[in-house]
C-alpha cells in the first residue's frame, strides 16, 4: 500500500483532471459568482463611496457561498459504486479528506482571484497592503475547502442528507468570513490584523482536525 | 419507521481456493449479503470473519485492499479515461503505469486506454473494472452479476479471472440469475431465499 501523502496525492490528482475535463468550477461556478458580484452595483447605482464600502464584504459573502459549494459539490457527486471502490481500494479516510480537500482548496483559491479581479474593478476596492492577501486568500480558501468537504461527506450520509449542510456551513464559516473581511477593514485603516490572521489559522486547524476525526465515522456511515 | 429485516440465520463459509454461486429471487438479499462480505455493510447481529478479520470491527478496513467487488454500476470515474481510472488505483496500490497498460490489453482494452469512461459502452466499463481488479489481485473476489451486458469474450474473461484468483489461493463468491453461466465458474452453489441461505 502506498503512503498516506501518496493517496492523498493521488485523489488531490483525480479531483483536479476531473474538473479539468468537466469545467464546472471554471465554466459554471465562477461566472456565477463574477455575476453575482456584478448585478449589485448595477441595483445600488454608480455610487462609487458605496460600492466601495461594501465591496469587500460582499466579496467575502460571494466567496463563502460559492466557494463551500464548489467542496460540497466535488464531495457529494460521488456515487455510491465510487465510495464503495475507495473504501476498498484501502485509502486512508484522512486522506480522501486530505486530497479533496486540497483540490477544493486551489479551485476555491481559482475562484478568490478570479472573482477578486471583478470586485477590485467594480467596486473600486482600495488594496492597499494587498501582500498580505498572499496569505489571506491561501487561508479563506483552505478552511472553507476543509469546510465544504466536511459538509459534503455528511450530505451523502443517507441518514442526516444534504439539510445540515446550511446549518453546518452558516456557523462555522462566519469566523472565516469575519476574519477576512475585518483584515481587509484593517489593512484599508492601518490598524492590527494579526488577531484576526490568527483566528483565521485556529479555524482552518479546527476544520482540518476535524475533517481528519470524522473522515472514517462518515466513511462508514454512507 | 421501522427497519427491515433482509438477512437472517445466515451461515456461509468460502474457503481457500473455492469459488461459490449464490442464486436467488430480486430481493432474496443476494447484494446485501455480498456487501457483508466485502466488509462495506456491517450485520445489526452475529458475527464472522472475513479474511480473518471480525466483521464487525475495525480490523475489516486492514483487509478490505484484499477485497474486489465488482457490483451493477461500474465505479468508474466517467470524467476520466480508462487508463487514468486504473492508474488511480495504481497508485493507491503501489503498482506501475506498465502494469496498468498490461491489465487494460489483457482484457481487450489497450485501443480504448485513452477513451473516457462516459464515452464507453457499460460492457467496456465493466472490462474495464475486470482488468483493475487483476491488477490488484485480491484474495477475495465478489460478483453481482458479472456476465451483464458482457459478450462471449468478456465472458470468457470473467472465467478465467475467478479461475486465477482461485488458483492463487483466493476465494470467490459469484451472484447471479445466470446459472447456466455461473454453474461452470464454481465448485459449488447457495440458494438464498427469505433472507437465509440454504
Amino acid at each position: 500500500m502506498s503512503s498516506l501523502s501518496t493517496q492523498m496525492a493521488a485523489v488531490t490528482r483525480r479531483d483536479l483532471e476531473r474538473e479539468r475535463r468537466t469545467g464546472e468550477v471554471l465554466w459554471i461556478t465562477i461566472p456565477f459568482g463574477a455575476i453575482a458580484l456584478i448585478l449589485v452595483p448595477m441595483a445600488v447605482g454608480a455610487d462609487v463611496p458605496l460600492l466601495r464600502q461594501i465591496g469587500p464584504g460582499l466579496y467575502w459573502v460571494v466567496v463563502m457561498l460559492f466557494g463551500v459549494l464548489i467542496a460540497v459539490r466535488r464531495t457529494s457527486m460521488e456515487t455510491p459504486a465510487q465510495r464503495d471502490l475507495l473504501a476498498l481500494l484501502g485509502i486512508d479516510p484522512a486522506a480522501v479528506f486530505g486530497g479533496r480537500a486540497m483540490a477544493s482548496g486551489l479551485m476555491l483559491l481559482v475562484f478568490e482571484l478570479i472573482v477578486g479581479a471583478v470586485a477590485v474593478l467594480f467596486y473600486d476596492i482600495d488594496l492597499s497592503g494587498w501582500p498580505w492577501l498572499l496569505l489571506v486568500l491561501p487561508l479563506a480558501a483552505a478552511g472553507l475547502a476543509a469546510l465544504g468537504t466536511i459538509a459534503g461527506s455528511i450530505a451523502t450520509n443517507a441518514t442526516v442528507g444534504p439539510a445540515l449542510i446550511p446549518l453546518i456551513v452558516a456557523p462555522l464559516a462566519v469566523p472565516l468570513l469575519l476574519a477576512a473581511s475585518e483584515i481587509v477593514e484593517g489593512l484599508r485603516t492601518d490598524t492590527g490584523i494579526l488577531r484576526w490572521l490568527l483566528l483565521m489559522v485556529i479555524v482552518d486547524l479546527v476544520l482540518c482536525i476535524a475533517g481528519v476525526v470524522t473522515a472514517r465515522p462518515l466513511q462508514e456511515t454512507q | 419507521m421501522g427497519a427491515t429485516t433482509i438477512l437472517r440465520d445466515v451461515d456461509v463459509s468460502v474457503a481457500p481456493g473455492e469459488a461459490v454461486g449464490l442464486f436467488g429471487a430480486n430481493g432474496a438479499g443476494k447484494t446485501t449479503l455480498l456487501r457483508i462480505l466485502a466488509t462495506l455493510l456491517t450485520p445489526s447481529a452475529g458475527d464472522g470473519t472475513i479474511l480473518g478479520a471480525p466483521v464487525t470491527g475495525s480490523a475489516r478496513y486492514d483487509v478490505r485492499p484484499q477485497i474486489s467487488l465488482i457490483g451493477h454500476v461500474p465505479a468508474l470515474y466517467p470524467e476520466l479515461t480508462l487508463r487514468e481510472n486504473l492508474q488511480f488505483a495504481a497508485r493507491i496500490g503501489g503498482q506501475t503505469d506498465q502494469r496498468v497498460d498490461e491489465v487494460l490489453a489483457t482484457v481487450g482494452l489497450a485501443d480504448a486506454a485513452d477513451r473516457r469512461g462516459a464515452a464507453c459502452s457499460y460492457g467496456m466499463q465493466r472490462r474495464a473494472e475486470f482488468a483493475r481488479e487483476l491488477m490488484r489481485a485480491p484474495r477475495l473476489l465478489l460478483l453481482d452479476e458479472p456476465h451483464t451486458a458482457l459478450d462471449a469474450a468478456a465472458v470468457e474473461l470473467v472465467g478465467h479471472i475467478t479461475a486465477g484468483v482461485v488458483k492463487r489461493g483466493g476465494a470467490v463468491v459469484v451472484v447471479s440469475h445466470d446459472r447456466t453461466r455461473v454453474a461452470p465458474m464454481v465448485d459449488r452453489t447457495l440458494e438464498i431465499a427469505g433472507g437465509t441461505v440454504q
